[in-house]
């Protein structure tokens, strides 16, 4: 459990405020390239590794850090029954929760912020995938209705980042009630003239994909991200055939059309407030300069 | 009658000794008509006993049994003339999903349904009832047409799951589902799903957002197969049994959290032992739910279909 020693506990810390700084001196091995890195510059690359530009998994909060500009809320997210079916499995699901919940200062598997990107309003979901690996189970499902009525209220954008292994079994039918409720999120988003953005991130699979996450106005994925419905062994079990090179990932989506653009971390919020301008602000003054910039600009290149 | 399930073993018995002693009497041995009734007494007894008490692992296997009635089956016996519709207009026809537009009691209606076959040549054709993403944009296709013309949308889930292929992944099966988990949401029109054997994940869901949701006594409904789950959190596909068990996948429990409204009795013995009737309880059931939607507009359905997914979960709890 390499992330959970390396960056989710000096997370944590800092989440509960016992301390700040990230220990300095400890180093980060890149899960791609096994190029060693320094914490610290790992974060601030946006846990991009500068060696390969590899996209290490984010956490919700640092996602709506990095998105929304300075000032932006969290919003309190409305309680469900939390274990539904009293489901037990090795553990008790309720442990399992309640450890995800302490481990990470969350209610559950998604966070929810409102504020601006570059001075547009905009309601941002993320996810979190190192809370029981993403999944949706009422709680995921109860957070994204709440964000899309939260967009509507406030007539902004709702964008979402995910980062889900898909329905959350331990919840049963409960989860997989999940996709028609979230599919109803976005009409609601829609139904009031609004864009509805999807960020997908590493991984980002089974019913959350088969659901909101396929209904965006807008599909963006971060380099490399694992998107898919069904998964890789399965897949490989059921066809008994080698899946092809970079299957399931960006890249292969875009080709396959399925996505609109795949944008590196670093250029995520500058190309979402252009989306969002181009989608919401009709017209803005134009400049004399840069309205016929042909007769200047031309002759001085020349 | 002809295959027996594991656990009904001590039937198959019984059912052998029948047999046996009918046999004999034929080859003109004595007359034992006593003893074949006493022993078909105790059969039935022990049947109406084995299903009384069904574990939801017995119900997993009885809800896959080859002999239950499949999609087609229920629109064969409960649609007149159906006409058979096809393709999604850009790829392909897939014989997992079938759909069209006929008579349910004079009624004209749009007819879904996944189809997993009855026999080897059909379990192949119909692709055990894994569609893929052509079959989900079909069934989204017919649903806007239903909605067109008016057409109440009727359909018959029966499906372990989407087909998890790498063509179906490259052609955008997740899209194609959450489209028609959508299409059903936005449906004008009266929509009432029944699940008749198996309503495995997001296969399932994809042809039963409707405002009416019934299930067979026996079905199961899941996010995951019992199998899958066992592999998943106890690391042992074998452990089946007792994670059908903890996902509460039987109609009895569904309908105790509220996910579905209402179960359909099954004969007893299940309705692999009386086809017709189970159908016919089927036809009855979605009659019943069908004809208070009638009565009520486009945009009330939604609005009402709308609310009741949004408040599924909320208070659901066992
Ligand atoms: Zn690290
Ligand atoms: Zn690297």
């Amino acid at each position: 459990m390499n992330w959970i020693s390396e960056w989710a506990l000096p997370k944590i810390k800092t989440l509960f405020g016992a301390t700040r700084e990230v220990p300095e001196n400890l180093w980060h091995k890149c899960s791609n390239c096994e190029q060693m890195v320094f914490h610290r510059d790992l974060e601030r690359n946006l846990r991009v590794c500068p060696h390969c530009g590899h996209h290490e998994r984010m956490g919700a909060r640092q996602r709506l850090e990095c998105t929304l500009d300075e000032g932006w809320q969290k919003i309190e997210l409305p309680k469900v029954p939390a274990d539904p079916l009293k489901f037990r499995d090795q553990r008790r699901y309720s442990d399992r929760l309640r450890d995800a919940q302490s481990k990470s200062g969350l209610d559950d598997a998604v966070v929810v912020g409102h504020g601006t990107i570059d001075g547009q309003p905009a309601v941002v979901a993320a996810f979190e995938f190192f809370f029981l690996g993403g999944s949706m189970g009422a709680g995921v499902g109860e957070a994204l209705v709440a964000a899309a009525r939260l967009a509507v209220l406030q007539d902004a954008p709702l964008i979402v980042f995910t980062a889900s292994g898909g329905a959350r079994m331990q919840e049963g039918a409960v989860s997989l009630m999940q996709m028609p409720r979230t599919v109803i999120a976005t009409q609601m988003v829609k139904e009031a003239g609004l864009p509805f953005i999807v960020v997908m991130c590493d991984p980002t699979t089974g019913g959350v994909t088969a659901s909101f996450a396929m209904l965006g106005d807008i599909h963006i994925a971060e380099p490399g991200a694992m998107i898919g419905f069904a998964g890789a062994r399965v897949i490989e079990q059921t066809v008994r055939e080698k899946l092809p090179e970079g299957f399931q990932r960006a890249e292969y989506l875009l080709a396959h059309g399925i996505l609109d653009m795949v944008v590196k971390r670093g250029d995520m919020k500058a190309t979402l407030a252009q989306v969002i301008s181009l989608l919401r602000v009709p017209e803005v003054p134009v400049f004399p300069a840069l309205a016929a910039p042909s007769a200047a600009s031309e002759s001085s290149a020349a | 009658m002809s295959h027996f399930l594991e656990f009904e073993k001590p039937l198959a018995e019984l059912a052998g000794k029948v047999e046996e002693l009918r046999r004999t009497t034929d080859a003109g041995g004595i007359d034992v008509a006593e003893e074949v009734g006493r022993l078909q007494d105790k059969a039935q007894k022990l049947l109406a006993a084995t299903y009384a008490k069904l574990t939801p692992w017995q119900k997993a296997q009885v809800a896959r049994h080859p002999e239950r009635p499949k999609a087609l089956d229920y629109v064969a016996h409960l649609i007149q003339g159906f006409t058979p519709l096809a393709g999604d207009r850009a790829f392909a026809d897939d014989a997992a999903v079938i759909g069209g537009i006929g008579r349910f009691r004079g009624r004209a209606v749009a007819v879904l349904g996944t189809e997993k076959g009855h026999d080897t040549e059909t379990r192949v054709k119909h692709n055990f009832g894994m569609a893929k993403p052509e079959g989900y944009r079909k069934a989204r296709r017919i649903m806007e047409l239903a909605g067109r013309f008016g057409l109440p949308i009727l359909s018959f889930v029966d499906t372990s799951g989407a087909f998890p292929g790498i063509e179906a992944e490259a052609r955008g099966q997740a899209e194609a589902i959450a489209r028609s988990i959508e299409a059903g949401l936005e449906a004008p029109v009266p929509f009432v799903a029944t699940i008749i054997g198996e309503g495995g994940s997001g296969g399932a869901i994809a042809l039963a957002a409707a405002d009416r949701v019934l299930m067979l006594e026996h079905a199961i409904y899941s996010v995951i197969s019992p199998e899958g789950c066992a592999s998943i959190l106890w690391r042992d596909a074998a452990q089946a049994s007792t994670a059908a068990e903890a996902l509460r996948l039987t109609a009895d429990d569904l309908k105790k959290l509220n996910l579905v409204d209402t179960v359909v009795p099954e004969p007893m013995g299940g309705a692999h032992r009386a086809r017709e009737a189970a159908m016919d309880a089927v036809g009855n059931a979605v009659a019943a739910a069908l004809e208070p939607l009638l009565a009520l507009d486009g945009a009330s359905l939604r609005i009402r279909r709308r609310e009741k997914f949004l408040d599924m979960g909320r208070t659901a709890t066992l």
